[in-house]
């Protein structure tokens, strides 16, 4: 088992206020990501749930019973940090045995359950190594190691794979949600990168300011986002947000429209401008362009478009797929 | 981190220190503060009695107060002098790429450790002997009058010895701070054409500015009371030549048991020292918050 | 200054290096030979370098005649002692200002640095007085007791700023682990600062090794280290050069090889972490 719900959950250094009141339920064996810029609380947060950080109001639930100022090891709760955190005086076999020798286990169950680990985690060979001789993504699969073999409620990832390069990364986002898939056990996941969110997570918390922005399934925030922050975070490339006389047409004060739908074509459409910047993925394309009357418009099409810098070129957005926000940025 | 238990058992550790440190500064300074005020001489007992702002009256206008105070500055002065010029050019030296260099490097920072009773004993009677010692050898080689180093030069003479012992710690730190030089940094000055002397002036100095602070603002703190070394080769002569404030107060407390007219001093020496210190501690206080 | 050096000038800096690096040392190598002569040799001109009758009679010497070995074990007993203590005493501090720090901590830090600033001068009286009054005159116990706070706050900001580099999400790991605060250091923060402890105990012991303003001022024969046991060859002794070598030697060797093991470790220390 390993829910976890957050009541009236708030943080305040001094007179700062950090997180201001959150409520959150999360459900047994769900993947959860935590996501929104550097400084939003979601690290904060994390913390909190692990113990590490007090709470200044609120209760934290977790299966039940009030952990809220319970100690980090009495939760249940397994943790990975952004930079490991490995010991660098134990070998891997140490690291990934450690928690179990506090919890006062026996040898041999130690041993079998370490070897279990390794063999998940393809680990198997560098049990006498210590962490300075590994690669970043084998001293990730340690940490990780590290934290299964507790069996916990629940499993708490800080941010980590932002110290791993960019195709480790992918790799490393696979095993995780293999991993998810495997063991079904509760994992909050904190991480400032959208992509991560969207691929991971079976629901996702967007954070802002300490305040929860939108809470819902990848795809529920991909297609309704509740407000102009979520749209605008949620997405790659970013969904354009126009204001001004096109807005006003339109009757709202944000208009946004995802660069994947709108249509373009060098001949006719609704709205007219020149093409800027392009870039190739092969698969894709994503035109810059410079919309008379609005400004900055980016449209992403097949990968054979092709363009040149300056060209005429004419945009027409999917009205079924128009995002309206008002004044106080929220949908309308 | 920072949850209350944590908190809580953090000031309970730091207690023990901070309470003997801070017993550890204020008893004797307020004694000192007190006894300042006080004509106290421990050959005559039983006289004690208030006398206000006399023992500082006294000391601060005895001659000897200011010939003290004159000695003090040069040996601080010299001795700087002697160990930042003579630092900076050893640290180049050993900045190089030559044979032996950890050999060398161990030999240059030796006389840090030597004690200074040896250190000052060692150059007094082998190196510095009029007649028998080995600077009077060479001089004779030469063809030269050997010097009587503490009858004609005794200040220069003690300021040879304390350069001597405080030259390693100069070395040591400059050559850190110039191996954490940027190397791309002196590759980009060569690039852009500067010579050797213009990356030296514009790239290198610079560079070792802090550095340099540092040593002066450290060496002066344990320069300002140079005590051992004075003791055990001139004690303070020839006359008061080579008396400095804290040999003053010394000769003024086990000497002539005035505790009073010493304590005086001993305040007036703490508050040359917090000169010093005050812009040490910004120094530092600065680096901290990086 | 490209590495790129060319033979030559490495070949110059050779030169140019060991010949400094002699002279610097050359008072340290003259003691050293000088113990090994009579004295005699000692003071004979022109002077004799390495060729003459080397004997070991001054170390006997000085050792029947002054009891060199008692000022030797007071010098351990007050430097290695002082150190123990100032260690037990910082590292729960430096513990806490590292791991738990609030916004007191910088300022307790500067505090503790200022008071080692305040010069010996300013507290030798009252210092003096309450020594004698409670009979800590000669005493290996008093000195132990001076020069454990007067090294208390460089032990504290060594230890701090070794403390420092670890990081907390480390221990912060062990806490989800389970372990206990008892567990935490022994099993996990202890050993990654083992080295950083054993760097400020060295550098601790060899400032308290030469510590010469105390010794010399509080200690006369008892309890006499060796600072105030060489000082005393200062007259009319200091004529027996070839004892006052072998003496000499006998003080400064063992430190010289520990100052030798420490010396990286002695830059941070001297400077409070200003220079790394």
């Amino acid at each position: 088992m390993g829910s976890i719900t957050l009541e009236k959950v708030s943080k305040s250094f001094g007179t700062t206020s950090v997180i201001p009141e959150i409520d959150l339920e999360i459900n047994d064996g769900e993947f959860v990501v935590f996501v929104g810029p550097s400084g939003c609380g979601k690290s904060t947060l994390l913390r909190m749930i692990a113990g590490l950080e007090d709470l200044s109001g609120g209760r934290i639930i977790i299966d039940g019973k009030d952990m809220s100022s319970e100690a980090p090891a009495k939760r249940g709760l397994s943790m990975v940090f952004q930079s490991y955190a490995l010991y660098p005086h134990m070998t891997v076999y140490g690291n990934i045995a450690f928690p179990l020798k506090m919890d006062g286990q026996e040898k041999s169950a130690i041993d079998k359950k370490v070897k279990d680990a390794a063999h998940i985690l393809n680990l198997t060979n560098y049990l006498d190594r210590r962490p300075g001789q590994l690669s970043g993504g084998q001293r990730q699969r340690v940490a990780i190691g590290r934290a299964i073999v507790r069996q916990p409620k629940a499993f708490l990832f800080d941010e980590p794979l932002s110290n791993l390069d960019a195709a480790l990364r992918g790799n490393m986002r696979l095993e995780i949600s293999d991993l998810h898939h495997q063991l079904k056990t509760t994992m909050i996941y904190v991480t400032h990168d959208q992509v991560e969110a969207m691929t991971m997570a079976d629901k996702i918390v967007v954070l802002n300011a300490g305040r929860i922005e939108q809470v819902g399934s990848p795809m529920e925030l991909y297609r309704s986002p509740k407000n102009v922050f979520v749209a605008g975070f949620i997405g790659s490339p970013r969904m354009n947000l126009i204001e001004g006389a096109e807005a006003a047409k339109h009757n709202v004060t944000t208009l946004g429209v995802r660069p994947e739908h709108i249509r373009i074509s060098t001949t006719e459409g609704a709205w007219k401008g020149k093409v800027g910047v392009t870039e190739h993925l092969g698969s894709d394309t994503f035109i810059h362009t410079q919309v008379d009357g609005i400004g900055q418009v980016t449209v992403r099409t097949d990968g054979d478009f092709d363009t040149k810098h300056g060209q005429p070129i004419f945009l027409t957005p999917d009205p079924a797929r128009l995002h309206r926000f008002g004044a106080d940025g929220q949908v309308i | 981190m920072a949850t209350l238990q944590t908190r809580a058992t953090a000031r309970i550790m730091m207690s023990p220190a901070v309470i003997l440190l801070f017993l550890w500064m204020i008893v004797p300074l307020v004694m000192t503060l007190y006894f300042s005020f006080l004509r106290y001489n421990l050959l005559m007992p039983g006289t004690e009695e208030f006398i206000g702002f006399l023992n500082y009256q006294y000391f601060l206008t005895d001659p000897a107060f200011f010939t003290a105070l004159g000695n003090t500055l040069v040996l601080v002065g010299g001795t700087l002098l002697i160990t930042v010029i003579g630092g900076i050019l050893l640290a180049l030296v050993l900045d190089q790429p030559f044979f032996g260099q950890g050999i060398v490097r161990l030999l240059v920072i030796a006389p840090f450790f030597v004690m200074p009773t040896v250190s000052a004993l060692v150059w007094k009677n082998m190196l510095m002997h009029p007649v028998n010692g080995l600077f009077a050898w060479i001089a004779r080689l030469f063809g030269f009058q050997p010097i009587d180093w503490f009858a004609q030069l005794p200040m220069f003479s003690i300021i040879l010895i304390v350069a001597w012992q405080w030259l390693p710690f100069a070395t040591l730190i400059l050559l850190t701070a110039l191996q954490s030089l940027d190397g791309e940094q002196k590759e980009a000055a060569e690039m852009d054409g500067a010579g050797a002397i213009s990356r030296f002036i514009y790239l290198v100095l610079p560079h070792l500015s802090r550095a340099i602070t540092v040593v002066i603002l450290i060496q002066t703190i344990f320069l300002l009371s140079v005590f051992a070394e004075i003791l055990v080769t001139t004690n303070g002569g020839p006359g008061i030549q080579t008396t400095n404030i804290p040999y003053l107060i010394y000769m003024q407390a086990l000497l002539q048991f005035d505790v009073g007219g010493a304590s005086a001093g001993g305040i007036v020496a703490v508050v040359l020292a917090n000169i010093v210190a005050f812009f040490l501690i910004r120094l530092i206080g600065k680096n901290l918050e990086r | 200054m490209a590495r790129s050096t060319t033979t030559r000038s490495k070949v110059i800096f050779t030169v140019i290096g060991w010949t400094i690096g002699f002279l610097i040392f050359f008072p340290i190598l003259w003691t050293f030979l000088t113990s090994f002569k009579t004295e005699g040799t000692a003071i004979a001109t022109p002077p004799q370098f390495l060729f003459f009758d080397w004997t070991l009679e001054n170390y006997h010497e000085v050792q029947s005649r002054s009891n060199y070995f008692k000022h030797f074990s007071n010098s351990v007993v007050i430097s290695v002692g002082s150190t123990l203590i100032g260690l037990a005493l910082a590292i729960p501090a430096a513990w806490a200002m590292a791991f738990s720090p609030t916004k007191r901590t910088k300022d307790i830090l500067m505090w503790m640095l200022s008071t080692k600033m305040m010069p010996s001068v300013g507290v030798l009286v009252p210092l003096y007085l309450i020594f004698r009054d409670w009979g800590l005159l000669d005493t290996r116990i008093g000195l132990v007791g001076v020069l454990t706070l007067i090294n208390l706050p460089i032990i504290v900001w060594m230890l701090y700023t070794y403390f420092k580099e670890i990081p907390g999400e480390i221990l912060e790991a062990a806490r989800m682990d389970g372990a206990s605060l008892m567990k935490e250091i022994v099993y996990v923060l202890t050993p990654m600062a083992v080295p950083g402890i054993a760097s400020t105990m060295l550098l601790n012991i060899i400032l308290a090794w030469n510590e010469a303003f105390w010794t010399l001022n509080l200690t006369t024969s008892n309890a006499a280290p060796l600072t105030q046991f060489i000082a005393s060859y200062s007259s009319p002794e200091g004529l027996f050069w070839a004892k006052l070598s072998a003496a000499s030697t006998m003080a400064i060797a063992p430190i010289l090889i520990m100052g030798w093991f420490s010396q990286k470790q002695l830059v941070r220390g001297l400077t409070f972490g200003a220079v790394k």
